[in-house]
């Protein structure tokens, strides 16, 4: 096969053969940013729950509020990127007509459901001061859900054909749990004197973030090649840059709280690093899409180790 | 309780589904490509039959006759078209009625040794279509409910529950089932279900001038497929073989098969296609164990210090 334009081949090209160098699956239809920004808003909204629901147990109430307040909003923007997405957008809520636990999607939205009325509810008692105890059983049933939150749209893009995700269904959910600290530790960084514990999420979080992806990329074989090429590495490098600064930051505030500007940069680093990670994410997905190689080679692989294992079986 | 409802051997796909033991028999394609004369009666029996809009302005692809591309969201069946240099002595050694160069029934240019080391051309063709896989990912990831096991066993997408999420489309390991633009609802083959009631085939198998594509009980295609391998391979083709038969592959045997002359890849197939919901379990316990860790990062973020 020809090298491709614009890619510097540090390994030979696989041999392979396709029907005239056509995709073997259908690229996903998703648009951007509706769905990358769905998966940063789902995992930011989860773990800011979380964060609140702990930041009230433990009497800290200006963390308790930044917390809220981005659950609900992260989980609205969620929904709203979700039904903006959809092909017939009108029809939002066939979402919850079923149950199906094989469909991750089914499984995220009655997750997605509950999560967001109670984040919502929990943000709605938190700025008004209206109901403060429900508004706590609110947040802490919205922090108890929000792990989950930060992990689901992790199954959503591995229970696919796409040879990038599925390949990574191991790692995938760890990246975007560190994800998903990295931006609740970001936002929470606001929450001035009482931000610590954001802090500290906030650098667990990034250094996770960046160590599993990194490790997603060497332990998938083939298809990590596309987080390496093209858009994707183009995305995940400025991922990378972001997040290693907003982490950073973050530890350099563990030693200067009081600044407020570092905080704010900080966070907003975070949280950039988080939402471009989801998007190299996705458009490393839609690259191993595109090319027939990565569905082809890897299975070839496959079917010769099978050959190898029962010779018996080699001929067709 | 069934096993293997998510991946490996099923009997009977439409039982599992929920159909009471009465149900009618699987039925499906056996597409046999080395009798396609490539006359792509199939596509224009399916677009009539279906009402299928155009795909868009007439193109030419450049890839041989095939102008159709590949299956999409209005196009049921598509015809692939390969064109292979092959050495004059490799070709088949049979008169498969395949078109050629030269006049018809020339075919005694072999003979002195320069023209046994002569290039030819060997025409592949094939229909593809939905393959009513067994273990269906996009019925599997369907989120509302809209894509159905029929009581025929085949796979179906219910239009007016379809919300256009869009997930069933790179879940098929085949790439087939595609999202109509301007609707924004996902569509595919149907295998002609307002036919089955009726008792009729298919239109496409109707269509099909050479008996290409067969339509029947999914049991008696299987039998059927493994006697015409057998055939050709007695007559000299060993390269037949049948793809998608085996309901110990990776989507449990497809409802609509092919006898073909080369590898899977080389007509646009993957060669070893794999229910992506056979790893669900492993994904969920991956994403559990990932969701429980950052729990238990959050609640440390709170122990670690006092502010």
């Amino acid at each position: 096969m020809n090298p491709r334009r614009g890619e510097r081949l540090m390994v030979p090209e696989a041999e392979f053969q396709s029907y005239y160098d056509q995709p073997v699956i259908k690229p996903p239809v998703w648009k951007v940013p509706d769905v990358p920004a769905y998966l940063y808003l789902g995992g930011l909204a989860g773990a800011s729950a979380s964060m609140a629901a702990l930041a009230d147990a433990t009497g800290r109430p200006s963390l308790r509020r930044v917390g809220r307040i981005a659950s609900a909003l992260g989980a609205t923007a969620s929904v709203g990127a979700l039904i903006h997405d959809l092909g017939r957008p009108e029809r939002f809520l066939h979402m919850l007509r079923v149950f199906k636990p094989t469909s991750p999607l089914s499984v995220g939205s009655w997750i997605l459901a509950p999560f967001g009325s109670l984040a919502a509810a929990g943000a709605a008692s938190e700025l008004t001061g209206i109901a403060p105890r429900l508004g706590s059983v609110a947040g802490a049933g919205a922090g108890l859900l929000g792990p989950a939150m930060t992990t689901y749209t992790a199954v959503l893009l591995a229970d696919t054909a796409v040879p990038a995700w599925h390949e990574a269904h191991p790692q995938l959910p760890v990246v975007f749990a560190g994800s998903a600290l990295a931006s609740a530790g970001g936002v929470g960084l606001l929450a001035g004197a009482e931000a610590g514990p954001a802090r500290r999420m906030a650098v667990l979080g990034a250094a996770v973030e960046l160590g599993a992806t990194e490790l997603m990329e060497r332990s998938i074989g083939l298809p990590g090649e596309a987080y390496r090429t093209g858009r994707a590495a183009t995305v995940l490098r400025a991922a990378r840059a972001l997040t290693a600064a907003g982490g950073v930051g973050a530890l350099l505030g563990m030693r200067h709280p009081g600044s407020r500007v570092t905080s704010v940069l900080s966070g907003l680093l975070l949280n950039a690093g988080a939402a471009t990670t989801r998007y190299g994410i996705f458009e490393a997905g839609m690259q191993s899409a595109r090319d027939p190689k990565f569905t082809v080679v890897p299975q070839r692989q496959r079917l010769a180790e099978r050959g190898a294992a029962a010779p018996d079986n080699h001929h067709h | 309780m069934t096993d293997n409802r998510l991946a490996g051997p099923l009997d009977d796909p439409t039982a599992e589904a929920g159909y009471p033991a009465d149900h009618p028999e699987r039925v499906g394609f056996f597409t046999d490509t080395s009798i396609c004369i490539g006359c792509k009666a199939c596509e224009v029996a399916c677009k009539e039959w279906n009402l299928l809009e155009a795909d868009g302005p007439l193109d030419l692809s450049g890839n041989s006759y095939d102008n159709t591309v590949g299956l999409g969201a209005d196009t049921w069946r598509h015809v692939a078209f390969i064109e292979q240099r092959v050495p004059a002595r490799d070709k088949p050694q049979v008169d498969l009625g395949m078109p050629g160069p030269g006049p018809p029934g020339g075919t005694s240019q072999g003979g002195d040794r320069d023209d046994r080391d002569a290039t030819d051309v060997r025409w592949l063709m094939s229909s593809d279509v939905c393959k009513h896989c067994t273990h269906a990912a996009c019925l599997d990831v369907c989120p509302t409910g809209a894509l159905i096991r029929t009581e025929h066993g085949t796979v179906m997408v219910q239009d007016d529950i379809c919300n256009g999420c869009g997930y069933c489309i790179p879940a098929c390991p085949y790439g087939v089932i595609d999202q109509r633009p301007h609707d924004g609802g996902a569509f595919k083959c149907t295998m002609c279900q307002d036919r089955l009631g009726d008792g009729l085939a298919p239109a496409c198998a109707t269509a099909c001038p050479t008996d290409s594509i067969q339509f029947g009980p999914l049991d008696e295609l299987r039998e059927r497929a493994a006697q015409r391998v057998e055939e050709l391979h007695e007559r000299g083709v060993p390269e037949a073989r049948l793809y998608g038969h085996d309901p110990s592959d990776g989507v449990g045997g497809d409802g609509a098969f092919f006898l073909l002359l080369d590898e899977p890849e080389v007509y646009g197939f993957p060669p070893d296609p794999v229910v992506t919901t056979r790893d669900l379990p492993a994904m969920w316990r991956h994403a559990a164990g990932a969701a429980l860790a950052a729990a238990g990062g959050i609640a440390l973020a709170f122990l670690g210090g006092s502010r």
